[in-house]
């Protein structure tokens, strides 16, 4: 969106001579066994290679001539879960929507700033948002599965609408459910359709849709707001497992739920990060005086 | 009914001062009373038109009427006072070769103002533009595709069936255009976001999440339009003319069942007149049967 050389922060990056965006994939060679193994080598950042998966860089974002998030700079740590929490309508959500470019998508919305994942600007003009998307998933407050189709084609939506390695299917869908711990509840009746499911499940089967598709990133945008208690303990578990093979952010109202699954949590207000740090530091022992009160119930 | 001493004595007397007055009753039961007569009174003139039409339609029907036509040449034996087979069948041809024309571009009209106009200008200027032509009588359609097409040397001068079925996908055109842009919109945009977000380019989300979901409720908006140009005499009159006999040609003249109706009336005699009431009753049933089938299908609809 904003071309590369307006934004101060450029100097301060790491690896400066690394960033190519228009050799550099969106995708990010993990050093996982498999997906690595694609042909971007020779891209790749040297061994000591940076801590996040993702980080914004003075990213702002604007509804029209409303600007909703107001220069944040934040590091998500790779294979970890950070929580954003923030009172209702402090731009936490529009946030984690720029990290997918899902906030274009609102009429008359747009977002300045870099947010580079693993040293590639996914606003950079060369950077397709299809492939974005591909790599950052997301599940989103209300569980929705596409009402016309079964379980079984809901996760295989993920595979057929981006048109990416369809091979066999069912494994995929299998191991897709199997992440998203729903395998064991809808093994037999995978034609069902998917609304029938119950809101805890739907949700799971969103998620076992996101992973299908095998993302880098994950963000989750309230995703247990709409839950029953213990719908929301499975899908927490879930974010636990999950960990492991991705990067996840997790928009929060619950503050309890944030101490549960977050390695780090970052509060906003008003548009604006105010903190982020370890989880425990963030609600124990916050260095600002707004996080405290906020964390401690004084607003919000 | 555990406690039957206390709530019979205490919540009757609350009730008691609860209840409305005597005049707040009557003025809710006259109210009532307004609307049913007001009810009653709307529903006077669409009985009055059913008792007609099957008064005097029901008695021309018969076999030979719906096989045989006006000028009495049938599939069977050849009859003096002729049917309405070509009427039927020209109506069923024409309003086909219109909702050919109209549907496919009246989809794709809405789909552009729901998934990529959206709330552009240009998109308002079209929407505005589309509520304008749904506002445009008939015979204006009719009219204007006489002057271009019917006494020009455009296409070949002189009526013909294919400039009737053109001025009735004129007539269709606003009325799915407007349909499907309103059961597009009720898909919730919450199923567009989560296949953008799997990375799905925006023309299969819309082939493959957006439509699906819509299109029971497409086909009720498409129906009916239909049903409505089924129905349309004014668009054929100076565009169709009305030859008799059957053809199924739509490069030459054809018969319309409002076609028929309206040229039947105007005969001095009774038989072709009471043939006038028998093709009535086949258009509304046609039309009846059109509109059942929408609902039938509305009915699965998902969104409504």
């Amino acid at each position: 969106m904003t071309p590369d050389g307006s934004t101060p922060k450029t100097a301060e990056m790491p690896s400066d001579e690394l960033l190519d965006p228009r050799s550099t994939p969106v995708r990010r060679p993990t050093p996982g066994p498999a997906a690595g193994a694609g042909g971007a080598s020779g891209t790749d950042p040297p061994p000591g290679k940076q801590a996040y998966a993702v980080r914004l860089e003075h990213l702002r974002a604007f509804y029209g001539s409303a600007e909703q998030v107001k220069g944040v700079d934040l590091e998500l740590h790779a294979n970890q879960v950070t929580a954003i929490i923030g009172p209702s309508g402090c731009g936490k959500s529009t946030m984690i929507r720029c990290i997918n470019r899902m906030h274009e998508e609102i009429p008359g919305a747009r977002a300045e700033g870099r947010v580079l994942l693993d040293d590639a600007n996914i606003y950079d003009s060369a950077v397709d948002v299809v492939a974005v998307r591909r790599a950052v998933g997301m599940i989103f407050q209300k569980p929705n599965p596409f009402p016309t189709m079964s379980i079984f084609d809901n996760v295989a939506a993920g595979i057929r609408l981006s048109g990416v390695g369809r091979g066999d299917l069912p494994r995929k869908v299998e191991s897709a459910l199997r992440g998203a711990g729903l395998w064991e509840e809808v093994k037999d009746r995978l034609g069902q359709p998917g609304i029938g499911l119950s809101g805890g499940q739907q949700q799971r089967l969103c998620i076992a849709r996101s992973l299908a598709v095998d993302p880098e990133v994950l963000l989750m945008d309230e995703p247990c707001s709409a839950l029953d208690p213990i719908a929301t303990l499975k899908i927490e578990e879930l974010i636990d497992e999950l960990k492991r093979r991705v990067t996840i952010v997790i928009v929060t109202h619950n503050m309890q739920q944030a101490a549960r699954v977050a390695d780090r949590t970052a509060f906003m207000l008003s548009g604006e990060l105010v903190e982020v740090g370890l989880t425990k530091q963030i609600f124990t022992n916050p260095v600002d005086s707004r996080t405290e009160e906020y964390v401690t119930g004084k607003f919000g | 009914m555990s406690t039957p001493a206390r709530s019979s004595g205490s919540s009757a007397s609350t009730l008691a001062a609860f209840a409305p007055s005597a005049a707040r009753r009557r003025r809710d039961r006259t109210a009532r009373g307004v609307i049913a007569a007001l009810t009653a009174l709307a529903l006077v003139p669409l009985v009055l038109i059913v008792y007609y039409l099957l008064q005097k339609g029901v008695g021309s029907w018969s076999g030979s009427f719906f096989t045989s036509d006006p000028t009495g040449a049938s599939f069977f034996k050849n009859v003096s006072i002729g049917g309405i087979r070509s009427a039927i069948l020209g109506t069923i041809e024409m309003v086909a070769i219109a909702s050919g024309i109209a549907v496919p571009v009246g989809i794709g009209v809405a789909i552009w103002l729901v998934e990529y106009g959206r709330t552009s200008r240009l998109a308002s200027v079209v929407r505005f533009s589309v509520d304008v032509l749904t506002g445009v009588p008939s015979i204006v359609f009719g009219l204007f595709i006489y002057i271009t097409l019917v006494v020009t040397d455009l296409l070949g001068r002189g009526l013909a069936g294919y400039k009737g079925a053109l001025a009735l996908s004129l007539l269709m055109l606003p009325v799915v255009i407007r349909s499907c842009e309103v059961i597009l919109s009720l898909v919730p945009d919450s199923l567009r976001e989560s296949a953008l977000a799997l990375g799905a380019p925006r023309w299969r989300v819309i082939g493959r999440i957006v439509l699906p979901t819509a299109i029971p409720g497409m086909i009720t908006g498409i129906l009916l339009a239909v049903a409505r140009a089924a129905g349309e005499t004014a668009p054929l009159l100076f565009t169709v003319g009305g030859a008799n006999k059957l053809s199924f040609s739509p490069g030459g003249q054809m018969n319309a069942l409002p076609l028929q109706i309206y040229n039947d009336i105007l005969s001095p005699t009774t038989t072709v007149i009471n043939r006038a009431w028998g093709a009535a009753l086949t258009l509304v049933a046609m039309i009846l049967v059109l509109n059942l089938i929408a609902r039938l299908i509305s009915r699965r609809s998902r969104l409504a």
